[in-house]
């Protein structure tokens, strides 16, 4: 029961196939031109309130998306237009909620912090700090009710690790034994404060000894030490012997949201991130150096994101705003009379 | 000198108890802290320890005897040489001081005139005349509507603090654990938060939980899983995802357990879009929306009341009885006044237009059952018909369901009043302890009389 002391490991690439890397880049390229494209999207003032880009740590949901399988399930904060990319779901319907238009995956109801996919078993997208902890717990709990033996990952930040909701959480799902995955992703600051500002605990993942959760710490930067670190939590879980916690370290290239005035760290620690741990950079280094790909074909690989990402944002543009009568749908299941005087 | 043993009140609400077993015998001697006997509340089976010392000389009520009311003397402790057949049988005392309240005290002298127009409709809507009734507790009717639905459905499930082998902190879920098991009779850590989202989570995968807390006053620290995460994902969503789930357990004034203890959040709950409210009044009523809270696709507010928990009323003998949301029941018809309530606000207005019909004024009482939605239609029918109303519940009075029914009234049936709508609520201060003050901070029958008498201007 003794939660393992790892330091963070590099990942071996001794058997990963040049088809496995290849799709690493381009699901995490996706991401990222996604994300430039939502930024400028923003700016046109064609995308409201507040929008949370991952611009800097795709390789957290890439990696752990190659450790799952079909029915597993996955819930996260308002910083989810990785997650919803990395678990397939379409990009079309992603920016158009961004644009709050019909076309959306909510219908343009939820926006950018409130998305959810049945299909792809993604259920958001949470705009409360923390509350997506306990949720993801549940939905553990469904499955083992039910007797299958999917697994749930819940994605939180280093901020919301210090939420008391999260520790309730890690108390009842180690009790029960529940197959979820709690992923801190540590990008290192809560909105302007830094994680040194917010707590003296030297590591998050090693708060689940108190309550009996093993778990490592995980390079984040890195997609290939996501993924085994990931198929061990996963693995456990499957095994029915409840929760696992993964500490990703990882960084956020952007603002917080898109007013952040960003005061509270350097532009040289940004610059010095990207330039020395960029993770499409190392896969791209990867495959160049290992003869897995050309310049070639990675500018094709480029190309053809670039067009997705265009496309996507054309139906955002395009599709209309909702209905007028969407207002009052939607409230209850069974579309009973409203509570209206 | 002899010491009278009395029946002890062994929780806030107890009124009586059985006295389920003597563990000493008459001529036993006993001293400080020995355990005497057992006591059965409606909640659990509690030791009755002795405090004084001394021989048994006499055990007035003899073991399994139900319904010995608080403060009656049990027995008889004497000492040394006195004999306990010196002792004449007291006569039982007298209820609680906490039951002999101000409506005892005002209550009408003896020649008031007949009631001209009384009509009493006890009659339900919910299910046909001549259906086969036997008598229920509230806390009976919630526990078999459970249970029934639990066997009806897989995915019901039941998490809370003491449910499974404590069977609840106020005993509704006894035996279900046994029946059950310790799958979907979950006891859970005291964590509001965290299980309460954990249920919305599990409500979100496909289940159907059933959250009960121990009293909604520590629903306060989930109430965040409540609002945002269960009533609001299926908009959010667009549809494709929602909570089909129950929140239950006591809300509002138990008895002299203060202000963090006594909240009744009937209004706040009745305020937020996406949940449906239910607050029952009789053990029919609590059976047949509790069935229907379960099957309900959303996520449900299920508003209890610790103190009706054990009174009885007639419960439809029926296989498988539910009561739709949104449908208010007469409990009485009448034609000056128009009593709106809900909840243990029933137990005041039916005692009120029991009272005035004394004084020939006819209430007709609405009981509207659920609070989102709510049966505007009943109530306005009935004020267009008295031209007058009073509401009555026990929640605070600023941005209270009386005051929401006001406005509807005022849009709806203006020309019809002629009196302004009262609202008879609990009065704008935290629960006091002491219990003349807890008295006066509760709405009570009188207060509804008075207001009736008012709006009638007699
Ligand atoms: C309960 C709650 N408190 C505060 C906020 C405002 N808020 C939104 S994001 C955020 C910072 C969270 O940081 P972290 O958990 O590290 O996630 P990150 O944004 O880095 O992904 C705050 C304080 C909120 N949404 N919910
Ligand atoms: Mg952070």
């Amino acid at each position: 029961m003794a939660p393992r002391k790892s330091p963070s490991k590099p990942a071996s690439q001794a058997n990963v196939s040049k088809d496995e890397l290849l799709a690493y880049y381009k699901d995490m390229l996706l991401i990222r031109r996604f994300e430039e494209k939502a930024g400028q999207l923003y700016g046109m003032g064609l995308i409201g309130g507040f929008c949370h880009l991952y611009i800097g740590q795709e390789a957290v949901v890439v990696g752990l998306e190659a450790a799952a399988k079909e029915g597993d399930k996955r819930v996260t904060s308002y910083r989810d237009h990785g997650h919803m990319l990395a678990c397939g779901m379409d990009p079309n319907g992603v920016m158009a909620e961004l644009t709050g238009r019909e076309g959306g995956y909510s219908k343009g109801k939820g926006g950018s912090m409130h998305m959810f996919s049945k299909e792809k078993h993604f259920y958001g997208g949470h705009g409360i700090v923390g509350a997506q902890v306990p949720i993801g717990a549940g939905l553990a709990f469904s499955d083992k009710y039910k007797g299958n033996d999917n697994v749930t990952f819940a994605y939180f930040g280093d901020g919301a690790a210090n939420q008391g909701q999260v520790y309730e959480t890690y108390n009842m799902a180690e009790l029960w034994d529940l197959p979820v995955i709690f992923v801190i992703e540590n990008n290192q600051y809560a909105m302007g404060t830094s994680v040194a500002r917010s707590t003296k605990s030297p590591s998050l993942w090693e708060r689940g000894a108190a309550y009996g959760i093993e778990g490592e710490e995980v390079d984040g930067m890195d997609v290939l030490a996501v993924k085994e670190a990931g198929e061990r939590a996963v693995a456990h879980c499957r095994a029915g012997k409840g929760p696992y916690i993964l500490e990703v370290k990882t960084y956020r290239y952007r603002g917080h949201s898109m007013s952040d005035p960003a005061k509270y760290r350097t532009r040289e620690e940004v610059q010095k991130m990207r330039e020395e741990r960029d993770p499409i950079e190392a896969v791209r280094s990867i495959l160049l150096t290992g003869n897995h790909a050309t310049e070639d074909d990675l500018k094709a690989i480029d190309k053809d994101i670039k067009s997705v990402v265009n496309a996507s944002a054309e139906f955002a543009k395009e599709s209309p705003e909702p209905a007028l009568d969407e207002l009052w749908t939607d409230i209850y299941a069974d579309e009973i009379p409203q509570h209206t005087a | 000198m002899a010491t009278e043993l009395l029946m002890p009140a062994l929780s806030p609400t107890m009124e009586e108890g059985t006295l389920a077993k003597w563990l000493v015998k008459e001529g036993d001697t006993v001293s400080s802290g020995d355990i005497i006997a057992e006591i059965e509340t409606d909640k659990a089976t509690m030791e009755f320890e002795a405090v004084d010392e001394g021989i048994v000389g006499k055990i007035l009520v003899a073991e399994g005897t139900e319904g010995v009311k608080v403060n009656e003397v049990i027995a008889v402790l004497v000492e040394e040489g006195e004999s306990a057949d010196d002792i004449a049988a007291p006569a039982p005392k007298e209820d609680t001081p906490a039951e002999a309240d101000a409506t005892h005290d005002s209550a009408p002298a003896a020649a008031k005139p007949a009631a001209p127009v009384e009509v009493v409709s006890k009659a339900s809507p919910d299910f046909p005349e001549g259906t086969p009734m036997k008598t229920q507790t509230v806390r009976e009717a919630l526990r078999d509507a459970m249970a029934e639905e639990m066997r009806r459905d897989e995915t019901v499930f039941l998490m809370g603090e003491e449910v499974a082998e404590y069977q609840g902190a106020y005993k509704i879920s006894q035996g279900m654990l046994d029946e059950f098991g310790s799958k979907r009779v979950i006891d859970t850590p005291i964590t509001e938060h965290g299980f309460a989202g954990i249920a919305t989570g599990a409500a979100f995968g496909g289940l159907k939980p059933i959250v009960e807390f121990m009293t909604f006053n520590f629903a306060m620290q989930a109430i965040d899983h409540l609002i945002n995460s269960a009533a609001k994902t299926l908009y959010m969503s667009g549809g494709q995802m929602g909570a089909p789930m129950v929140f239950r357990g006591p809300n509002g004034a138990a008895a002299r357990v203060g202000a963090q203890h006594s909240q009744d959040y009937a209004a706040w709950y009745a305020m937020i879009p996406g949940l449906k409210v239910v607050m029952p009044y009789s053990a029919a009523d609590y059976k047949g929306l509790m069935k229907t809270a379960i099957r309900d696709p959303n996520p449900v507010i299920f508003l209890e009341n610790e103190i009706l928990y054990g009174k009885s009323f007639e419960v439809p003998d029926l296989e498988d009885f539910t009561i739709p949301f949104g449908k208010a029941r007469v409990w009485r018809e009448g034609t000056d006044v128009t009593i709106v309530s809900f909840g243990i606000g029933m137990t005041y207005a039916l005692e009120a237009a029991d009272k005035l019909s004394e004084e020939g004024i006819s209430a007709e009482v609405i009981d509207l059952r659920t609070l989102r939605p709510i049966d505007y239609d009943t109530v306005l029918a009935s004020v267009m018909k008295t031209n007058r109303c009073v509401t009555v519940e026990e929640g605070w009075p600023v941005g209270s369901i009386g005051n929401h029914i006001s406005s509807v009234i005022m849009q709806r049936a203006f020309d019809y009043l002629d009196a302004p709508v009262i609202n008879c609520a609990g009065k704008d201060v935290p629960m006091p302890y002491a219990a003349n003050l807890e008295k006066l901070a509760l709405v009570t029958t009188d207060d509804v009389v008075a207001a009736c008498k008012e709006v009638t201007y007699r």
